[in-house]
């Protein structure tokens, strides 16, 4: 490897940054074992970024030690100097207490090490779980992506974009119409929060005359993360619009709170 | 020079094992090393005295409590504990509390909060880097402020800054060799 390129490059400094991959990490940290000049570099990049980050501390941090330290009960182990009242005494007891006392103290000292140890394994244990839960989560959530997907790919699903009306112009959303399934997909990312004691209520529409149907209300709007709702279908929709109505919903929808509309195209 | 290097470095890893089997006196060690660079980023980030000391102080216990997840092959411990203040105090730009008591935040550069610190009596260089950071071209403050105080990966630098990954290694290299040579190192 050559050295100077290596160092020339720039890695070394994204290194520090901590903006490289998992994987480019290991290799810059492989390099350094290997070769002590970059060790040295990486030093130098870290005590200028160290210089530079301090520059922006408003007070000296030094002093916040003490509140850290009571915050977490912690104290430095002081150590108590006892001092003996008869200095010419005889050894012999005193050495047998003192044999006692270490022996005593490092009795004490291998439990308490022993605890500690049970409880690294306890904490380490505890984040395995952790990691294993996120990994699952993060497995469900990528097959939940990929159903969207393939929902949103479909060529017999009809996609009607809904656009913001008179009370909310900046809203918007789009639903994906699944016929042969009677559902409808919507994806109602483009509504703002709904507020303290409103919903927002899906209708289905048939124009001449205009007449609305529910197709319910979105009651779990703010928990869903990826705001996109299924709902089923059976009419022969030409429009779709969504209102914002007290809780629980409305016999018929308030027309001054239609935030989206889309029609059908035929 | 070099001896002096690897010498630092041996000790750093034992402080960090030591910290790691909760040795209070080598966390202290390892605080004041850091901290005043952590209240700095996260300062530069919450942008409120008070606030950012509340933060840093919660990234040290933070730092504590699970100091066995570090491990040296995952990068350094200064890089680490960076991570750790970073997401603490972007976690806090985030929260409800924060947003209603600052709506007008506008999105000042590292740079300006820098150039306005008045706490000059400390350890660190801070005239020198005063200076610098004034001087510093437009192109190295977005790269440090990205980086550095904000976190990206160098691929994510790369697309919010439109430029290719390779350019932002160099270029970042570039500016960080401005202030060390500034730095006289």
């Amino acid at each position: 490897m050559d050295i100077e390129e290596y160092i020339a490059s720039g890695i070394l400094e994204l290194y520090v940054a901590g903006s490289l991959s998992e994987k480019e990490n290991q290799e810059v940290f492989e390099a350094i074992q290997q070769y002590p000049e970059l060790l040295n570099e990486v030093l130098k990049i870290e005590s200028a970024i160290i210089k530079l980050t301090a520059a922006g501390s408003p007070i000296d941090a030094k002093q916040l030690f003490t509140t850290i330290k009571s915050k977490l009960n912690l104290s430095n182990n002081d150590t108590k100097v006892v001092s003996l009242d008869k200095p010419k005494s005889n050894w012999i007891p005193y050495s047998g207490w003192a044999a006692a006392i270490i022996l005593g103290g490092g009795l004490l000292w291998s439990i308490t090490q022993n605890n500690n140890l049970k409880e690294t394994i306890r904490v380490v244990e505890n984040e395995k779980e952790f990691l294993e839960q996120k990994i699952e989560i993060a497995n469900t959530d990528l097959s939940e992506a990929k159903n969207l997907l393939s929902i949103l790919r479909d060529k017999n699903i009809l996609s009607i974009p809904l656009g913001g009306q008179q009370v909310s112009p900046e809203s918007y959303a789009n639903v994906y119409w699944d016929k042969t399934n009677n559902s409808i997909y919507l994806d109602a990312q483009g509504l703002p929060e709904p507020p303290e004691g409103k919903v927002y209520q899906v209708w289905s529409l048939t124009l001449n005359p205009l007449t609305p149907t529910s197709l319910g209300t979105i009651d779990d709007f703010s928990e869903d993360d990826n705001k996109i709702f299924t709902i089923t279908n059976t009419n022969e929709s030409q429009a779709f619009g969504i209102t914002l109505e007290p809780t629980g919903g409305s016999e018929s929808p308030t027309l001054e709170q239609l935030y989206t509309l889309g029609t059908v195209s035929p | 020079m070099q001896r002096f290097h690897t010498f630092t470095w041996m000790n750093l890893d034992q402080l960090v094992v030591r910290f790691q089997q909760k040795d209070v006196s080598a966390f202290e060690t390892l605080y004041n090393m850091y901290s005043d660079s952590m209240l700095g980023v996260v300062n530069t980030i919450v942008r409120d005295n008070d606030i950012a000391q509340e933060v840093m102080q919660d990234v040290f216990i933070k730092a504590w409590h699970n100091a066995e997840t570090y491990s040296s092959n995952k990068g350094r411990f200064f890089t680490w504990i960076l991570n750790i203040a970073r997401n603490a105090a972007i976690d806090k730009t985030r929260s409800k509390s924060f947003k209603n008591s600052k709506q007008n935040l506008n999105a000042d550069f590292f740079v300006d909060i820098i150039a306005s610190s008045d706490n000059l009596d400390r350890q660190t260089d801070s005239i020198g880097i005063k200076k610098f950071v004034s001087k510093l071209a437009e192109k190295c403050k977005n790269i440090i402020e990205l980086l550095y105080f904000k976190g990206y990966t160098q691929k994510e630098a790369s697309e919010a800054l439109e430029i290719p990954i390779g350019t932002i290694k160099t270029r970042n290299r570039g500016c960080i060799n401005e202030l060390r040579n500034m730095l006289g190192e």
